[in-house]
Formats: C-alpha cells, structure tokens, sequence
C-alpha cells in the first residue's frame, strides 16, 4: 500500500510516541505573531528558553496599522508591535519589523521568503497556518499552549489525523477563480466536512492553479474544519520557490529537490475520505450568511430556512439570515454593497491585485473601498507593475501590508449594519466590526461589487473575466 | 494545572451551530492582557443583543458544564476562548463536534471537551432546557455522562488526553523527557538539511 504525502511528511517527523497513539512531532518552522504575547510570558514565567531561535520567525500583521505607522501612535497597537519585537529580540528570533518591505501577513511572509518548503512542519498561533500546504509543507495552526510548547521544546505531541483527498478536474470558467473553488467545496461539505482530517487538493484543476491560487485554496481549508490542507509539490512549486531567500542553493537546491521529488501521494495511497468537484461548472460564488459555508454561486439564491428538517440548523440559519438582514429566496446578486475590503491572508497577493485591478481599470469605485497588500514586497511589486495608480485613480485607498479588515484588529473595521464585500476568509458575526455584514468573494467579484455597489456577477462586466 | 476526574454540576445548554471562536471572544478584546479576564468579554456581543441569553438566565447561574451544538469552537485558533469560558466557571464542555484547534486547546487547559453523539446532545440540551438548573455528572475514569434523566452515555477520550487531564500535567514537562530524542532528531535533521537553520544569503 503507498502513502499517502501526509503520512510521508508525518513518518519523517515523528520524535517518539506517547500513549493513546499520540506522535511527539519535530517542528522544522515556528512563524510566530503579536498574538504570540501570551506564550512568551508563559515560557518566561517557567524560566525555559526558546529552544530553536534559528528555526522561528516573528512579523506583526495583527495590530499594525495600515497607514501612519512610523511611529504607531495608537499605544496598545503600538505596544502589541513593540512587545512582539521586544519577545524576538530577547530570545534572537529572526524579525521582519515594520519599516522592513519584507513585513507583512505571517502567512503571505513564509512562503515569499522561502522559509516555507515542501515536506517540512510548520506551525504558528493563526488558524490559517494552513496556507503553507500549497507548497507541499505539513502546516497547521496551534493555540497558546502549544505555541509555548514547540518555543520551549520545538516539538508539539499531535493524533495523526486522517486524510481526505479533494479532487478537483476540469478547467475553471472564465471569472472563476482559487477562491471559488475552496467556497464551493466548503458549501459543500460544510464548515466541519472537514473536521479530523488533513486535506490533499488534487486533479488537474489544482495542478493548473498558480501557488498562489494554491494557497488560497489551502489557507481556507480550516473554514471547512480541517487544520492543514496541502498540494503537492510539482515543478511548478519548485520554480516558484527557487532563489528565494530562505532557499536552499547550488548544490543543496539540488538535494532538497531529490528530496521534495518523492513526496507525493503514490498512486496508490488510500484516503480515508474522497471527495471530488467538477472546476467547469463552477460559477462566481459569494457568501449570504455568518458561517463560510453559506457560499452560493453568483447565480443562485438565498436558502430558505423552512427547508431545513433539523430544528438547530434551522434556527441557525433563519439566525443568519437576521443578522444579514437578507429576505429567504433573494437573488444574491445585486444585494447592495456599502463597503469592499481587498486583502487578507486569503487574497492579498500580487495574482489577486493583478485580477482585481483588471476589473477596476477604467471604472470607479462607488463605494469606500480598500486595498491591503500581504506584504511589503506584493506592495512594492504592485506598485512596480502600476496597480496601486489603477486602485487609487478609482478612488480605492492603497494602504500598508497586514491583516487589517479581515479581522478588524488594527482599527480597519467595517461598521455595523454596513455590508463589506471582503476578499477574506470569515463571515462570523462580528468578525470584520460588530454588527458588520461580510459577503466573502474572490478579487475579481470584491472589485466588481466596488464598481458597481453592489454584490455582482464579474462575468457581466467588460475585463471581468 | 488541575486535575479532572469527576464533576457534577449546573449544565447550561447553548443551542448555536457552527459557534466560532470570534463568538465567543470577540477579535477587538484580544489586546488585553490574560490578567483583565477575559471572561468579561465572553460572548460579548450576543449578550449585548439577547438580554435573555442562556448563560444570564437565573437558573443557569453557576453552570460548570456548557452543552454546545456541532462545531463549537471553530474558527480562529484564539486560546482566550477557552480561557474565557473558564473564567466563567464552566469546567467541561460537550458538544456533537468541536473545532479541532479549540478542543486542542481545551485540553491543554485541563478542560475536557467530551464529544457525544448528535442525537444524545440534542436530548440533553432539550433536558437542560425543560429543567432550568438541572445537573449533569462527567465521570473522566469511567468516560460516562449521566444526563439529567438518569440516563448515562460513554464517550471516547484518548489514553493521553485522559492521563494529562487526570493528573494535571505539565506537557512540556512530559516532552522534555524526550529530550534525547529530541536531540538526536535535530542532530539528523543538521545533517540531512544544513540549510533549515541558516538565515537567507
């Protein structure tokens, strides 16, 4: 029987075993964030050094400001970012500061870097560690016990978890992107379809996508449960990742390469769960609800909750729909949009601005709308290629690189009542502003609903595809 | 930390599916220190918009086990949701599913999240709902619940969350014993890898 990626790169890693089937697993990576406050006290309060300084990264992205930040004036954004500095500095962890263009979202920095490679674990305290699986690496998201833990001891006691492979063939339609492939998986398997298991995208569909597609696909893996979702490494990741500068190089690529070769699923390897979408008769999709499985085709509309037989699930979705504020049964194109976030872990990479900006071009926005890049160096090549002059020129606001509205921690926050088309990964209630409305969206279609103030098939617009 | 082994008490049902991490600990709390208690910030929000909500009603006042629906806890890997409902007393919690990350964190935290069946949640929570007050009884060696109505269910915990909840360890205690292991890994991994350690060129 072959393996499958997950349990090669899982095998390669395995330190010891503990009871009830439990694996001490070896961390290679440790990207760590503001966030990463509390497990620093509790590492300082057990008197244990960081173990492997050389193997953890810190950058703020959390609670920096996205404009007017040198110096940050606001004091507890400003004390978020200095005492992640300070934590880096006292125990020599490596930094991309602000000020630096390498800053940026921790989960846009790793792979830019090349500190994410195939075939290796990494963690870090932010659900959407995920991400990193587009290049084949074993990632996954911890709490603050378990960050203080692989600081302490670079290891993290771990269930194997078990494996679905999502097989996604065809070619994707005209205006169909990365980020309607993952919203349409996870309406359909549902925000816990994935829950135990490690996700393996595959078929041609996946193959085709660029890595940075990948990692949105992947990043989004937990919103259908699933801490890790990965992509096997092709040709296509390895070009992408060399001369990077955490690359390895001359004769060391070479071993890594012969290496990262041999990690793909054999063909034969058993899954414990298969599911598979048809790419070419994906459409445009947006969220109506509060949970990121109430993702609908652009063509589709609003459930009705009297179709629901299950009381609770009922109950959640007539709660949805008040929250949103949404009629059941109402086409969801068209919904008026008063706000559009361009940005997050999810979408705010160079391939993402580029598609964005293909439908902003020409137009103007109608409503307030901001564009975050993921890092200073998507930023910096933005603007190189000219796309900051498109966004600005339609009115959008061109900002610094963060987590900014995705989460609201910084300060960019949408207001309640107000409805954000948003380009990132969670439509919780609250999660963007209290009270603030998130209709989740591609680039393409956030840029279309900027134009046009309204939620909108991309399709429809001249450039959209 | 604490040990678990047994504990009968006031159970709190909470009929919300899918409730996140968000939810539970809203994202504009985060910056405070664990000092300020983040219990003052639990279920923020949906308290504010429901002056009835489940967890203020009288009757559940002083509940130490909180009864959830499918996927609590998902969402945001943020552990102050945990130590939110913690703070707030609540000792245990069960629920249909849980998120992967939160039930992790549980753990961690010397809080067992008990996975029960869908069917035998959604009973309990309509016996809690129907007797406002009633208690529930966790027995973590026997890995039994014993409803309300007498009945009793068994659930499944793994022979290492059980020890480390039974006993209160200190993981990176536990892991540190594995310190030649450990070791030897990373002295492999130098030699296979030289390049994982070194900063960029």
């Amino acid at each position: 029987m072959g393996r499958t990626l997950h349990e090669k790169v899982w095998a390669e890693h395995a330190v010891a075993s503990g009871p009830g089937g439990r694996t001490l697993l070896a961390i290679d990576r440790h990207l760590v964030h503001e966030g990463s406050f509390h497990a620093f006290e509790a590492l300082r309060a057990s008197g244990r050094p960081v173990r492997r300084p050389d193997l953890t990264y810190a950058t703020p992205d959390h609670y920096v400001p996205t404009r007017e930040r040198e110096p940050i004036t606001h004091p507890e954004l400003r004390d978020k970012v200095d005492t992640l500095a300070a934590n880096a500095a006292r125990s020599r962890i490596a930094i991309f500061p602000v000020g630096d263009v390498r800053q940026g979202i921790v989960h846009v920095v790793g792979p830019e870097q090349g500190i994410t490679q195939p075939g290796l674990t990494l963690v870090c305290g932010d659900s959407h560690t995920s991400t990193h699986g587009a290049l084949g690496a074993l990632a996954f998201g911890i709490g603050a016990s378990e960050v203080a833990h692989v600081l302490a001891t670079q290891a993290l006691w771990q269930a194997k978890s078990k494996t679905m492979r999502v097989r996604v063939d065809g070619t994707l339609p005209p205006g169909v992107f990365a980020k309607d492939v993952i919203l349409a998986l996870i309406a359909r398997i549902g925000a816990q379809g994935g829950t135990g298991h490690t996700l393996e995208y595959a078929g041609s569909a996946i193959r085709s996508l660029s890595i940075e597609g990948r990692m949105t696909v992947c990043n989004m893996s937990i919103e259908a449960g699933a801490r890790a979702g990965l992509v096997a490494p092709d040709d296509a990741t390895y070009a992408w990742l060399h001369g990077r500068p955490y690359a390895p190089r001359e004769a060391e690529w070479d071993a890594a390469l012969a290496r990262w070769r041999l990690l793909p699923s054999d063909e034969d390897a058993a899954f414990d769960a298969e599911v598979s979408l048809d790419a070419g008769a994906l459409e445009p999709m947006a969220t109506w609800g509060t949970s990121p499985e109430h993702g609908i085709g652009i063509t589709g509309a609003v459930p009705d909750p009297a179709n629901e037989r299950d009381a609770a699930r009922r109950e959640s979705l007539e709660k949805a729909l008040r929250y949103m504020d949404l009629a059941p049964g109402r086409r969801i194109e068209g919904i008026p949009i008063q706000r559009v976030f361009i940005g997050s872990c999810t979408n705010s990479r160079l391939e993402d601005l580029r598609a964005a900006a293909r439908v902003v071009r020409g137009r103007k926005a109608v409503v307030p709308a901001l564009v975050v890049p993921g890092s200073g160096l998507v930023k910096r090549a933005a603007e190189a290629e000219g796309l900051d002059r498109i966004f600005i020129e339609a009115g959008f606001d061109w900002r610094e690189a963060g987590c900014s509205m995705c989460v609201g921690m910084n300060g960019d926050l949408v207001a309640g009542g107000e409805r954000c088309a948003s380009t990132s990964n969670r439509n919780f209630e609250g999660r963007q502003g209290k009270g603030a409305r998130t209709h989740l969206m591609s680039p393409a279609m956030a840029a279309a609903a900027a134009v046009t103030g309204a939620i909108t098939d991309v399709r429809r617009l001249a450039n959209g595809e | 930390m604490k040990p678990f082994t047994t504990l009968t008490a006031v159970a709190v049902p909470l009929d919300l599916v899918n409730c996140d991490t968000d939810r539970i600990v809203p994202a504009r709390f985060l910056r405070q220190p664990r000092s300020a208690g983040y219990q003052n910030f639990l279920f923020h929000d949906l308290r504010e918009a429901d002056r009835d909500f489940v967890m203020d009603r009288p009757a559940y006042r002083g509940a130490r086990i909180l009864v959830a629906a499918e996927n609590f806890g998902c969402g945001s890997s943020r552990e102050a949701a945990v130590w939110a409902l913690s703070g707030a007393g609540l000792a245990a919690w069960i629920a249909p599913s849980f998120g992967d990350i939160f039930l992790e964190n549980s753990y961690k935290n010397g809080v067992p999240a008990i996975v029960l069946p869908a069917a035998r949640v959604a009973a309990l929570r309509a016996q809690l709902a129907a007797n406002p007050g009633a208690e529930v009884a966790i027995d973590l060696p026997a890995q039994t619940v014993r409803f309300p109505d007498g009945s009793l269910a068994r659930f499944e915990v793994d022979a290492f969350r059980k020890a480390c909840l039974q006993e209160g360890l200190d993981e990176i205690d536990l892991t540190l014993r594995h310190e030649g292991e450990i070791a030897a890994w990373e002295a492999r991994r130098r030699e296979d890898l030289p390049w994982l350690a070194r900063g960029p060129d």
